[in-house]
């Protein structure tokens, strides 16, 4: 990573001609210098093809879902309730409601995975990748609530009333609470991931998303919005300016809501097709469609994707739900695993079937199978990258100005997505330097830096990195909460037991 | 059994013509005033991931301004006036959370003040005075 500062300190000085080479020259040093480091976390299993984090990230939410008896379908009606306002003391008004803590933390979530992730997925794993990624979606939704429960419970208050949670603050209490060893350590190690996940993929991989659409749709280089994009985050979190962050707070729910509608629409004009991309997604799922690694490949490119999409089990959520003040943390619990089943089993799962339904992957007429390009990708029609190019043009045949709404969507996105996670990197930052504001202005300096690094940088090796750095924090998160997961099952067991009698009323 | 006027106080023009307006009708009747401040809070609105965790610290100052600085000089004057005065802080709708403090402290009148709002947004959104009109769970007296 020094070398990446280096090679820019030293660019940055040449004027605009040289933009071109600067951007080349990022390039080769940020894929030299993280190469390493993206082997070491997407190692393969031992004689398998399945990369070991994603069996990892896999393996947690199965034993979640199955240790707390399939929590998420049995508390989904639960958490709508809770969300609603059922449960809220009127009294306890002006605090943070069950659904603020749902949309900021979603704001995180959703954005770019939902639109720029799925369309990676599909034209690697084919249309098979999205049965996987439904899947993962739903299992994931107990590894959510379980990291969020032990986020509320373990996190710290201030006397000026401010509070600071996550994984790391419940890994250090937690494991001591419960004579464990070892257990600063991983939170330690547990912040060092968060901070360059934040860096990753809540940044760089934003970035470099944003900065792709906006050239191809406007034709603007991506330095320039690099720079641009650096600069307004800047203005935010270093410059104080909140008027910017809370004007897209309220854009970007819209956009959410809008990007839903928009694909819902393509999805209806297309309802005869709704059956046919279905059995894609089955035939995909269970057989060789003709993809790098048949279906094995299908389901690693499936998990990965949700699990980039949704973050569950990363921990990052447990850092949003954490500063919410409610007196019960299995509440937020619930709250929480209603995240994945909105980013991925809804909002994910809407793209993956705009782009196989608007025909966008080529498939072989006599053979039934993809047509794979040069480089191990689905060859698609428009002849576009992965990422939301393909989301791009699936949308826009349908919608000629759908393009144009969505480099702005993807624009907002990014921007509101590196907020929240600039939030995470600055909990991680400061739980390992102390709180602080000069503490603080460092890491934000370092965030906005990245940005520019993560626009002009290519697709591959942004990507990569931004996973590795992502399924990095699982690394930790998803050991502490097997130590802790009988902490959660006490506070579930309570909770149940006293909503049944009534001690937890409903207010509505 | 005494009377409670429920009076909405929030340090504007309109709602001191309503507590001077309620304040002479206590001083004739007897009754106890309830002075309430209700801050604009909605549980759906977008908060970013920093706001959530600054909630409760800004909450705090906002109901200690509220407290000390709109409710508590009038509590002061009113008290010294011989008045039985009572205070009090909440978030929600306005209108809606007036009608709950009525029944919840067994007011027997609301009085608020009417700001005059005219046109556009008055009528996309109403105005507290107007909602009270309709909705007030006892008699509501709107002070121009």
């Amino acid at each position: 990573m020094k070398y990446a500062f280096a090679a820019l300190a030293a660019a940055s000085v040449l004027a605009g001609p040289a933009q071109a080479s600067l951007a080349e020259q990022v390039d080769a040093v940020f894929a030299a210098s993280t190469t390493w480091f993206v082997n070491l976390i997407f190692a393969n299993l031992p004689g398998t093809g399945v990369p070991w984090i994603v069996g990892w990230l896999v393996a947690g939410a199965v034993v979640f879902t199955l240790y707390f008896g399939f929590i998420q379908f049995r508390a989904f009606g639960h958490a709508l309730q809770i969300v609603r306002g059922k449960y809220s003391d009127p009294k306890d008004a002006g605090e943070v409601s069950p659904f603020q803590a749902l949309t900021a933390a979603l704001s995180g979530t959703v954005g770019l995975g939902n639109i720029a992730g799925v369309a990676v997925a599909v034209s690697i794993g084919g249309a098979g990748a999205t049965f996987w990624m439904i899947l993962a979606g739903l299992l994931g939704m107990a590894s959510k609530f379980t990291e969020c429960t032990l986020g509320v419970k373990y996190r710290n208050e201030y006397p000026d009333g401010t509070v600071s949670g996550g994984p790391m603050y419940y890994i250090k209490k937690g494991f001591a609470e419960r004579g464990l060893p070892l257990g600063g350590f991983m939170a330690v190690m547990f912040s060092i991931f968060c901070v360059l996940g934040s860096l990753g993929g809540g940044n760089m991989f934003q970035a470099n998303q944003a900065a792709s659409q906006v050239s191809s749709v406007l034709g603007v280089p991506t330095w320039i919005t690099g720079l641009v994009l650096s600069g307004i985050v800047f203005l935010v979190i270093v410059g104080g300016i909140k008027s910017i962050a809370r004007v897209t707070e309220k854009v970007v729910p819209f956009m959410g809501g809008g990007y839903f509608l928009v694909g819902m629409s393509i999805l209806i004009l297309n309802w005869d097709m709704i059956g046919w991309a279905f059995s894609e997604i089955i035939r995909g799922a269970f057989t060789d469609s003709g993809i790098v690694g048949g279906m094995v490949g299908a389901i690693i490119q499936g998990f990965r994707r949700a699990a980039f999409s949704n973050e569950a089990g990363i921990g990052s959520a447990a850092i949003a739900h954490s500063a919410v003040r409610t007196k019960e943390p299995i509440s937020e619990g619930f709250v929480s695993l209603l995240e994945p089943f909105i980013d991925t089993v809804i909002i994910c799962t809407m793209t993956a079937l705009v782009i196989i339904i608007t025909q966008q992957l080529l498939i072989d007429a006599n053979t039934g199978m993809y047509i794979l390009g040069e480089n191990g990708r689905i060859a698609n029609v428009e002849g576009v990258g992965a990422g939301v190019p393909l989301t791009s043009a699936a949308f826009g045949s349908a919608f000629g100005w759908a393009p144009y709404a969505l480099s702005l969507a993807v624009f907002l996105f990014a921007f509101s997505t590196m907020i929240t996670w600039s939030y995470y990197g600055v909990k991680a930052w400061t739980y390992m330097f102390g709180e602080g504001e000069a503490k603080e202005l460092v890491f934000k300096l370092i965030f906005c830096f990245f940005i520019f690094v993560g626009a002009v940088t290519s697709l591959d090796a942004v990507i990569d990195f931004s996973d590795a750095a992502l399924f990095s924090m699982a690394i930790f998160n998803i050991i502490a909460l097997y130590f802790l997961m009988p902490i959660v099952k006490r506070e579930l067991n309570s909770y149940l037991l006293r909503l049944k009698s009534g001690q937890i009323k409903a207010y509505k | 059994m005494s009377e409670t006027y429920l009076i909405a106080f929030d340090g504007s023009a309109a709602s001191a013509r309503a507590l001077t307006f309620g304040a002479e009708r206590a001083r004739a009747s007897g009754a106890r005033l309830l002075l309430a401040h209700v801050l604009e809070w909605s549980p759906y609105s977008f908060l970013s991931a920093e706001e959530v965790a600054e909630r409760h610290k800004r909450r705090t100052e906002e109901v200690g301004r509220a407290e000390t600085v709109i409710l508590e000089p009038v509590r002061k004057k009113l008290t010294a006036q011989g008045l039985s005065v009572e205070t009090v802080v909440r978030y929600g709708h306005v209108a809606e959370v007036l009608c709950d403090l009525a029944t919840e402290y067994g007011a027997t009148q609301i009085i608020v003040g009417r700001t005059g709002e005219k046109g556009l947004q008055a009528r996309l959104f109403g105005s507290v005075a107007g909602t009270l009109a309709q909705a007030a769970p006892v008699p509501c007296t709107i002070v121009p």
